[in-house]
């Protein structure tokens, strides 16, 4: 799904320039801060990025990839709770 | 106060009406982040005031010095990081910045079809269309397609190389000096220089052209 | 084995269940190495919480289009060139 060289596709390329939003630069930062606290590198990024369902990889935006891959890394290392975050944005 | 905030052990961080899922995910996330000890928060504000200082003007320094010095263009083409440092640039952390010269008879463009790698310590952070699954796609299929998308034309008998930056390797491409810059000083020749231009989808604007977003 | 630049290598076609950086449409396919990178960690063992060592090293491959994308022209000398670790060539002849 990642693995995308060649892959036939109509789509138009949007060309149009999007800034970041704030939480998007908050995500990239906090996958760098991990990195450099040694808690996650970029191989484990992009492996738990491929390990989305194909769907959700399709349907997702660029960051929340990321923050997919952040949650599913540092849950399967025990430094995230399964549902951790769940539990605290329920209402 | 009321009872039921005193009945949780974790603060209660609802989403607000007007958050993004992914904001509000994001939010939470660096707070439980710091709460364990994991990250501290100045770590992020280091890393995002890191990320915004970025642009492409580091790269179009590269650039303009290569065009006025034959003998510094041999060395940002033989090692891109030693060329950077010695301009005072940052050309990033950790992976390898290789820089690739388009010539009249090879013209370079820059995919990463795995993901979105990108020298973002010389470009900035990279254009949502990079990163897009069609540029993705079609760059290494299609590049000439891609090319007429982004205005460019190129004669038959020019090897248009893609390259698709699959490991630790992020490239450069050092465009073609355009015509009728021959009196210019460095720093104009640099605001010519632009972040396409150096993904190679796109040639320097050329002189006395309005100065375009890109 | 070590590769020199300007053989011509073939990207093996095996399957890999886990991460990897060899982009499927290279798999299976002969090109010319054009750059010799040097050594990088292993990012295949590194996704998994490994160090990444031994090292291997990279290599810039580059392929003719046509041979990637049947039925495309050939009328150009376009090159698709792409970075491959060493693990995964093997010599063309």
């Amino acid at each position: 799904m990642h693995d995308r060289g060649g892959w036939p596709t109509d789509a138009p390329i949007d060309r149009s320039e999007h800034d970041l939003a704030d939480w998007e630069l908050l995500t990239d930062a906090l996958v760098h801060a991990l990195a450099r606290n040694g808690l996650m590198n970029v191989d484990e990024l992009r492996r738990g990025i491929e390990s989305m369902p194909p769907d959700e990889y399709e349907r997702a935006s660029y960051y929340e990839r990321w923050l997919y891959s952040v949650e599913t890394i540092l849950t399967e290392k025990g430094v995230l709770a399964p549902g951790e975050l769940d539990a605290r944005l329920a209402k | 106060m009321t009872e039921h905030d005193h009945e949780h052990d974790h603060p209660h961080t609802p989403i607000a009406d007007d958050e993004q899922p992914a904001a509000a995910r994001a939010r939470v996330l660096e707070e439980v982040l710091v709460e364990k000890g994991a990250i501290r928060r100045a770590d992020t504000r280091q890393e995002i005031d890191w990320l915004v200082s970025r642009s492409p003007a580091d790269g179009a320094r590269l650039v303009a010095r290569a065009w006025v010095d034959p003998q510094f263009k041999e060395r940002l083409l033989s090692d891109a990081r030693e060329a950077a440092l010695e301009l005072g640039l940052d050309p990033g952390p950790s992976p390898v910045v290789v820089a690739v010269e388009n010539t009249p008879p090879v013209h370079h463009m820059v995919v990463c079809t795995l993901c979105s790698c990108y020298p973002r310590a010389l470009l900035g952070p990279p254009p949502h269309w990079y990163k897009s699954l069609p540029y993705r796609s079609r760059a290494v299929s299609d590049p000439r397609g891609v090319l007429a998308e982004f205005g460019v034309g190129l004669e038959d008998d020019v090897e248009l190389r893609v390259l698709d930056s699959t490991a630790n390797i992020r490239y450069l491409v050092i465009p073609r000096r355009p015509s009728g810059t021959e009196g210019l000083g460095e720093n104009e020749l640099a605001a010519l220089v632009t972040r396409d231009s150096m993904i190679g989808v796109a040639q320097p604007s050329a002189p006395g052209e309005p100065p375009r977003q890109s | 084995m070590t590769f020199q630049a300007g053989q011509r290598v073939r990207v093996a076609a095996r399957a890999h269940e886990g991460h990897h950086r060899t982009p499927a449409y290279v798999k299976g396919k002969s090109g010319r190495v054009e750059r010799i990178h040097g050594a990088f960690t292993n990012p295949e063992t590194r996704a998994y919480g490994g160090d990444g060592l031994p090292e291997q090293r990279l290599y810039l491959v580059g392929f003719d289009p046509s041979d990637l994308w049947p039925g495309s022209g050939g009328q150009t000398r376009d090159r698709v060139q792409v970075d491959i670790y060493e693990h995964w060539l093997e010599d063309a002849g």
